[in-house]
């Protein structure tokens, strides 16, 4: 075992009767590494984490964690956490036996048990919280305490389901400070669904986005934002413009771009809004629409080959709808994608 | 909210066809004469001591609280898994299921008494009293798997994970996380159960032999030959105590939002 391949999927195939969820789907993780399934709904990232976590059994592959095969270990033995969606608290327990539930089954009581569930609810916050019943808190503060629940167990993996999907903004922040800081406490490996990029992108040390039940690419935070591979990543992180290359010309779905320029050896190039340079150039498209944004302004176009998204500088002059704007795509600019 | 006449009227006149049968049997118990009469002649309280000397409404009374309390908890240690595996698993006959269970509910009880005694007791030479017990449970079953089934629909199946994910068996998670959180339900379903089977009298009526009779039994026989208001007297005390018994559930549980 090495620390780069702590949790390693191999080949796992996951499917409810005939439907096949995931499909020989491969992925190491490293020790310590804060990693997000990336996708949207139904892309099987939330049937992957709950095989990693054993409540789903794999039709075909393996699970190995720590130098061990896990793929036919029972859930309550795994030791992986996971903190759900729903946050998932017993509501008849108080604050500390919903914390304490996992360390009393491991035999744990007294002042051990004691001492154990009040250093995980003070790392948490939420000390004075003890007495309470799961109901008498918000959202944000049960959310802390699956996660103090969790993580008194001292899990290998923890496993946290769309974690800021359920907060608010400010609490999103707080939430997502609080788990890089239990991260970089405690070293531990934690695997993080979501439909957000945002989230995925400010959270994680590495992305796997997720589509259909494959692995479409996996990389950095800025691999993953500015050079996807796919249109589908593409398009997932911003991309609006996604343009495919035939025949040594640049096409916008089934119409041809008038761009004479030379085009690099890939299958697609994507622009995102920003990059579109607007006010001069070989092109021209009318302004259907602009709306401000703060620091830009966002125009839609219309062009004789489709429609275009396009941001320019708020502090720059205002096209109106309805007049035409000349604009230009910089091939050098743009993200090269591997796949169509 | 104020109603206006005729509203109050046709309202006034459905609470008294629904309560006034009772207002005559409990001022009927405490009547001074010697025959089931209404309005009562005098005031007394010797019908309500004589129920309590009658020999067969004590062995009776006996008798049917075993089978309210035996044959609910029966039905809720079978009802209680089955209602737990209808709403957790995909069952292939799951509405076959629940269809047959509920039937006792919707087939008349004087049919479900003479086919047990046609061919249940007969044929098979089954004890009354065991016939009797059998009877009450599967009456009794369609309400625990009900209003179990509606406690657990309330309840969240993925804190069951959570506790598996901490350590515990599924057994465990059953016991420490899913009952505890359904015991309103099931508490409930006693009650109701418990009300059901104690007031049961066709099926009983079917299944009754020498010595062994449920109370309501006893009491459509005792009426045949004797015709005083100590009948009335024992119906009244029923009922307040089956009021009392629902009050109370109503008090400590919300019984209300259960049923």
């Amino acid at each position: 075992m090495s620390d780069q391949s702590y949790l390693a999927l191999d080949g796992l195939t996951l499917g409810y009767g005939d439907t096949v969820a995931v499909e020989k789907l491969d992925l190491t993780i490293g020790k310590g590494e804060l990693v997000a399934l990336l996708g949207p709904s139904g892309c099987g990232k939330t049937t992957t984490m709950r095989a990693i976590a054993g409540l789903l059994a794999p039709s075909a592959g393996t699970i190995r964690l720590d130098g061990a095969d896990i793929t036919r270990v029972a859930a309550n033995r795994r030791q992986v956490g996971l903190v759900f969606q729903s946050y998932a608290l017993f509501p008849h327990l108080t604050v500390f036996d919903n914390v304490g539930f996992g360390l009393r089954l491991k035999g744990l009581k007294g002042a051990a048990l004691r001492d154990k569930v009040e250093a995980g609810l003070t790392s948490v916050g939420l000390a004075a919280y003890a007495g309470r019943k799961p109901p008498e808190l918000s959202g944000g503060q049960q959310q802390r305490v699956a996660l103090a629940r969790s993580m008194v167990m001292e899990p290998k993996v923890l496993l946290l389901d769309e974690p800021l999907s359920n907060l608010d903004a400010r609490l999103r922040l707080d939430m997502r400070t609080e788990l890089q800081r239990v991260q970089a406490q405690t070293g531990v490996t934690m695997i993080f669904v979501t439909h957000d990029q945002a989230e995925a992108l400010s959270l994680a040390d590495r992305i796997v986005v997720m589509r259909g039940g494959r692995i479409e690419q996996i990389g950095t935070p800025e691999e993953i934002y500015n050079r996807p591979v796919s249109r589908f990543v593409a398009d997932f992180v911003g991309f609006e413009n996604i343009f495919s290359i035939r025949d040594g010309r640049l096409w916008l779905g089934d119409a041809a771009v008038p761009l004479s320029a030379s085009l690099p050896a890939a299958a697609g190039l994507a622009f995102r809004p920003r990059t579109v340079a607007l006010g001069a150039g070989p092109l021209s498209g009318v302004v259907r629409g602009v709306s401000f944004a703060g620091s830009t302004r966002e125009y839609v176009l219309d062009t004789s080959f489709g429609t275009i998204r396009a941001d320019a500088d708020a502090s720059l002059p205002v096209h109106p709808p309805g007049t035409t704007v000349a604009f230009d795509l910089p091939i050098g600019q743009a993200a090269c994608l591997k796949a169509d | 909210m104020s109603l206006r006449f005729p509203a109050a009227l046709v309202l006034s006149l459905v609470i008294l066809f629904l309560i006034g049968p009772f207002l005559i049997i409990v001022a009927a118990s405490f009547s001074a004469g010697d025959t089931l009469a209404f309005p009562p002649q005098g005031f007394s309280l010797k019908w309500i001591a004589k129920v309590f000397t009658v020999e067969s409404f004590r062995q009776s009374f006996v008798t049917s609280m075993i089978l309210a309390i035996g044959g609910t908890l029966v039905a809720l240690a079978l009802g209680v898994p089955a209602a737990y595996a209808m709403s957790r698993y995909r069952l292939p006959f799951a509405e076959t299921v629940r269809t047959i269970v509920s039937a006792p509910v919707i087939v008349p009880g004087i049919i479900v008494g003479l086919a047990l005694l046609r061919y249940v007791v007969v044929p098979m030479g089954m004890p009354i009293t065991l016939a009797l017990f059998l009877a009450h449970t599967a009456l009794v079953l369609p309400y625990a798997v009900r209003v179990v089934s509606a406690s657990l629909a309330n309840l969240r199946s993925d804190i069951e994970e959570a506790a598996i994910l901490l350590g515990s068996s599924r057994l465990g998670a059953f016991f420490d996380i899913v009952l505890p959180n359904i015991r309103g339900g099931i508490l409930a379903a006693f009650i109701l159960g418990f009300v059901t089977s104690f007031n049961q009298v066709p099926v009983s009526l079917f299944l009754s032999g020498p010595g062994v009779r449920t109370l309501p039994v006893d009491m459509l026989g005792y009426m045949e030959i004797v015709f005083d208001p100590s009948v009335a007297a024992l119906s009244s005390l029923l009922a307040f105590l089956s009021m009392g018994i629902v009050l109370a559930a109503e008090r400590f549980l919300g019984f209300s939002r259960y049923v």
